[in-house]
């Protein structure tokens, strides 16, 4: 899938080099692009390390936790079928609160046991409301600090790299909100 | 408030160190530990982006992203989105790593600061791989009819771009 993407993104370079006479700078720009992705990944991976390294010590002293525990009221709401079971209350809230911290790599595996323990609940192999719902959560991103696209910013010379935090909340927000709002929506209309 | 953005990763770093202290939780093994994980998920990225990057790369410098920002221009403005970010707003539900890329070559050419620079970044730092979640999630538990998911997280990424770029412009603009 991403190959042909890949692939097609290459031949739609190469077809449109010959009809604007762009060939130099299109053979130029492959070479470029590799050596800018090493350049970001090196001023860019400096500051990804110290934030791992901030949000091991995070884990180790069981703030997500925590936080999780805060979370559990309000994901009662939204998931009350879900929410009577323990066993998927739990994941649920660990999953919630790992995207909120930035915990990609935390948040993918409670994520998936949620959906397994939900996808149980109903039987056919077809997604419930609540389901549908979490994934729609997990597609709409609600992360307190967006460290990886902070640091790009800081490798191409931002004069303050987080000054963009509220806007990026606020943006989250309204994504979690109309996500919700249309899940709403579309499951009164399936009926 | 400037000040508390400004002071907002010390302040994160501070306050987890004391709650770690206050826990007696080993502080300095930790930050190494995990920033070993850093070094992993850096060594993830790093082929990702040197493969994905020229990509970009050439479909900037063909003329073919100008022209897509021309035909979808008019729409575009009329919703109030900058139209160098049409490559990042199409790319970003299917591909995490090309979006990166998109993104960090419209932050570079546009300039970090500038207003496309700064909503490029929104747009990313607000939104996630749309189909790639829904895939792992709904894959992993083994469910084939996703009935309204995709349109419904369509929706929400719909509104993250809008909802970027209008308070990028109102922040910034």
């Amino acid at each position: 899938m991403l190959g042909i993407l890949w692939t097609a993104m290459i031949c739609t370079a190469i077809l449109f080099s010959c009809a604007n006479g762009t060939a130099v700078e299109v053979g130029n720009a492959a070479l470029e692009g590799a050596q800018a992705a090493a350049e970001l990944c090196i001023s860019a991976g400096a500051i990804i390390c110290l934030w791992c390294a901030v949000i091991e010590l995070m884990r180790r002293c069981k703030i997500a936790q925590a936080l999780a525990r805060a979370l559990k009221p309000v994901l009662k709401l939204l998931f009350p079928e879900a929410a009577r079971y323990e066993s998927i209350l739990e994941p649920l809230s660990a999953n919630v609160s790992a995207n909120l911290l930035g915990l990609g790599n935390a948040a993918t595996p409670m994520g998936i046991k949620a959906a397994k323990g939900m996808a149980r609940l109903s039987h056919d192999g077809r997604a419930s409301n609540e389901l549908c719902r979490f994934a729609v959560l997990n597609t709409a991103s609600i992360q307190l600090l967006p460290t990886n696209i902070a640091a790009i910013r800081a490798a191409e010379g931002a004069s303050a790299p987080f000054d963009i935090l509220p806007a990026v909340w606020i943006s989250s927000l309204i994504s979690v909100a109309v996500g919700l709002i249309a899940s709403w929506l579309f499951a009164r209309a399936a009926g | 408030m400037s000040v508390l953005i400004s002071l907002a990763v010390p302040m994160i770093m501070a306050l987890t160190g004391i709650s770690a202290a206050v826990k007696g939780t080993e502080i300095f093994p930790a930050l190494l530990d995990g920033a070993i994980e850093g070094l992993k998920t850096v060594r993830d990225m790093f082929p990702v982006l040197v493969v994905l990057f020229p990509a970009v790369y050439m479909l900037r410098a063909s003329g073919a992203l100008d022209k897509a920002a021309e035909i979808l221009s008019p729409v575009l403005s009329l919703l109030g989105i900058p139209p160098q970010t049409a490559s990042l707003a199409l790319l970003r539900p299917v591909s995490g790593g090309t979006a990166t890329a998109a993104a960090a070559e419209i932050i570079k050419s546009c300039g970090a600061d500038s207003l496309t620079g700064r909503t490029a970044a929104v747009m990313l730092g607000s939104s996630e791989t749309t189909f790639y979640v829904i895939a792992v999630y709904f894959g992993a538990a083994k469910i084939k009819k996703t009935r309204w998911t995709v349109p419904a997280a369509l929706c929400a990424d719909a509104a993250v771009f809008i909802s970027s770029a209008w308070i990028c412009r109102l922040l910034w603009g």
